[in-house]
């Protein structure tokens, strides 16, 4: 039984419009996700090999949205993510060789193994952290929204998390709190309908996520998390808004997750959902469809592709040979950093 | 910016060696308000907030006239959201801020728990200390009037085995000015309980900046039959006892600890060193966090020195009544601190 259809309407809108895009942008755009899903089944390969001892959370069908808001956004930007990382630090500019170290727990991770794959950082590429807590990073993107405010920066700031954060008292908090100062901050809540192996309906009544979002006072929209240059669009839109001083915006991004929860593979057949539900929406992949969008308007081609693949492929080997060479942390390490002098 | 580091410690030497008990007499209120319109003066990224920081009550005081002297942008009211505004508070801290958030009662404190002990301790370790957090929260300890079993609890001992937590509980005027300008000065999240029946007290408060360091503990009297070590309220209770049993031969070391995290071990075995008896003293349940931890380490690395059993005196592991009746059951008072301090004595 298929429980959450997709709904959204395909590249088609965009049709018109396709000309005011250039095609570096847009072949970059199915870049990153051609990367971020490259990563990750690289990973999900050799997760079994128990030597990534961190718990993952992969974001394969889910590429769209972390692509799409990160493209609106500039390095000074800020984002903050929850436990689903993968996505958003790599959109974001995040460093994949730190990344993959900080998999393995080597001592040249992002964060020198303390983190693990739940809580990846690169201040370097606006990449301010993420929380394992589910909505524990919402106040506090809203607290460093509140700073760009007070120190007249213009960065903006955006915070990933999913629809079970929805679930949390914190999120309301942030949202109550952003709409009543105005604050240059936007929320993106990745709903892929599922808490784990919980189904939305056992969870939440059957009130739209972003109208909830709305009657906070925010400036709320559902979007197409499969279609790229829909999720774009809306992102873009709230980042003028934030940068304007107009405040925040709430943007609800529909996507399926085709992995399981946790770890590597799709553990539908374990009866929490129907494996054709996966299936049904492997048939929106934000890649395929994209980059069908894309040759049919003569913006890419299958070498070109292929070219794309070769290169990616190289990087990521790259990146996984660079954190298995290299040497993990010392007990020393442990003791510090506690405390900031 | 580094907290003008240079500038504080210019501004200390002169300072630090004077003497507490002499000079301009203030009001707790005023000693905290003076800080606080000191660090703002002094560093433009230091900001106020709080529910009703900014109202005519302001805070007990130690908020009053802020608003009016630095504008709304700086110190401002908050929803209750205290989960939330804490982490408002660690994320603007992250990005450079430093916020100094007041609640009227640390059992409000319950509900930031998820960002004080999930987050805002936990950012500067798991970013391999690429962030800092710089935030003070600030709270009453309230006891009496019926303020019963959520209005009165002083939380520090729950949060006293988080680590990358600072936690202060000042006892008097000096003190509160003092520690105050060091927490703001810290780079970590730092809480500080003041107790509300400590914040009747005056004392002589220097006027300008000056600095009490965190982690150090300061003896209130010397003596040599007994060590007493405690913080806040319970400890005054203490020095009253002490002074009284001076007339039966009795002298104690009263060590008032004034930050309890770090904990300022030196000087306590300093002293039990000397008197071989420890009496310890908490405003708060006596099981599970401050006088257990002292306890424990009196008997892991003292236990040589000791010649008397450990004694302590907190509150019993019952919820605060809120009766005045059942309350003076609950909480223990000068005669039954003194009693102890006589039996300890006489051990
Ligand atoms: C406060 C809290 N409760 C429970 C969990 C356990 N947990 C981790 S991820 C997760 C699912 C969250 O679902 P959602 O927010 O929709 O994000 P998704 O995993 O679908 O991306 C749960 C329940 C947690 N990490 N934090």
């Amino acid at each position: 039984m298929i429980r959450y259809a997709y709904s959204g309407k395909g590249f088609e809108p965009f049709e018109p419009a396709i000309g005011k895009y250039d095609r570096e942008f847009l072949v970059s755009l199915l870049w990153s996700m051609m990367r971020i899903r490259m990563v990750q089944e690289e990973m999900e390969r050799r997760y079994r090999e128990d030597e990534m001892k961190t718990p993952i959370h992969l974001v394969i069908g889910q590429e769209a949205t972390s692509v799409g808001c990160c493209a609106a956004l500039e390095r000074k930007d800020q984002v903050f993510s929850g436990h689903r990382t993968n996505g958003n630090y790599l959109a974001k500019g995040g460093d994949l060789k730190a990344m993959m170290s900080e998999l393995y727990c080597r001592a040249n991770g992002c964060v020198a193994s303390r983190g693990g794959s739940m809580h990846l950082l690169d201040k370097e590429a606006g990449y301010a952290g993420s929380s394992g807590i589910v909505a524990g990073s919402l106040p506090i993107a809203t607290g460093a929204a509140l700073a760009a405010r007070m120190l007249k920066q213009d960065w903006a700031t955006m915070v990933f998390f999913g629809d079970a954060a929805t679930e949390e008292g914190t999120l309301w908090e942030s949202l109550n709190y952003a709409a009543l100062r105005e604050l240059p901050v936007i929320y993106v809540c990745e709903n892929n309908f599922f808490s784990v192996c919980s189904p939305l309906e056992a969870r939440q009544p059957k009130v739209e996520i972003y109208e909830k979002a709305a009657s906070f006072g925010l400036h709320s929209v559902q979007v197409d998390g499969t279609n790229v240059l829909e999720v774009y669009e809306t992102a873009r839109s709230a980042v003028e808004r934030a940068r304007s001083g107009k405040g925040p915006t709430f943007i609800e991004s529909l996507a399926y997750r085709w992995r399981g929860h946790g770890g590597a593979g799709d553990d539908s057949d374990t009866g929490y959902r129907d494996p054709a539900e996966v299936e049904h929406w492997k048939q929106y992949c934000p890649i395929e469809g994209f980059y069908n969008f894309l040759a049919k308007r003569g913006q890419i081609d299958e070498p070109g592709r292929n070219a794309l693949v070769k290169q990616i492929q190289n990087e990521v080997l790259k990146a996984f040979e660079h954190a298995i060479s290299s040497p993990v942390p010392e007990e020393s390490d442990l003791f510090k950093h506690v405390y900031s002098d | 910016m580094p907290w003008a580091q240079a500038l504080i410690a210019k501004k200390t030497d002169s300072l630090s060696h004077q003497d507490p008990n002499t000079g301009r007499v203030l009001s707790y209120a005023q000693a905290i308000n003076e800080a606080l319109v000191l660090a703002m003066e002094l560093d433009p990224k230091v900001f106020v907030l709080g529910q009703g920081v900014d109202d005519p009550k302001g805070m007990f005081g130690a908020t009053l006239g802020l608003a009016e002297k630095f504008g709304g942008e700086r110190v401002f009211d908050t929803p209750l959201s205290e989960d939330g505004m804490t982490g408002i508070c660690a994320g603007a801290a992250m990005m450079g801020l430093r916020p100094v958030y007041f609640h009227n009662r640390p059992d409000f404190l319950l509900l930031a728990f998820n960002q004080l002990v999930n987050h805002a301790s936990k950012v500067h370790f798991m970013d391999n200390g690429k962030t800092n957090v710089p935030m003070v929260v600030w709270a009453a300890i309230g006891r009496g009037w019926g303020s019963g079993a959520q209005h009165s609890q002083a939380v520090h001992g729950l949060l006293l085995g988080v680590p990358g937590l600072k936690i202060v509980l000042p006892s008097s005027p000096y003190d509160a000015k003092g520690l105050m300008l060091s927490a703001i000065a810290d780079n970590n999240p730092v809480l500080i309980f003041e107790h509300r029946w400590c914040m009747r007290r005056k004392s002589a408060v220097p006027e300008g900046f000056y600095t009490v360091p965190l982690g150090k503990g300061v003896y209130r009297r010397r003596g040599t039959d007994l060590t007493i070590v405690g913080v806040s309220h319970t400890l005054e209770l203490a020095l009253e006892a002490v002074d009284e049993l001076a007339r039966d031969g009795i002298s104690a070391d009263a060590i008032d600890l004034r930050t309890i995290k770090p904990l300022d071990e030196e000087i306590i075995f300093e002293s039990l060193k000397k008197t071989g008896k420890i009496l310890i003293l908490d405003s708060t349940w006596a099981m599970g966090g401050l006088c257990a931890e002292i306890g424990c380490r009196v008997a892991e690395k003292g236990f040589r020195d000791l010649k008397a059993p450990v004694r302590r005196i907190g509150l019993p592991d019952i919820p605060t009544p809120a009766g005045f009746t059942l309350e003076q059951y609950y909480y223990p008072d000068k005669k039954r601190i003194a009693s102890a301090i006589g039996e300890i004595a006489a051990a």
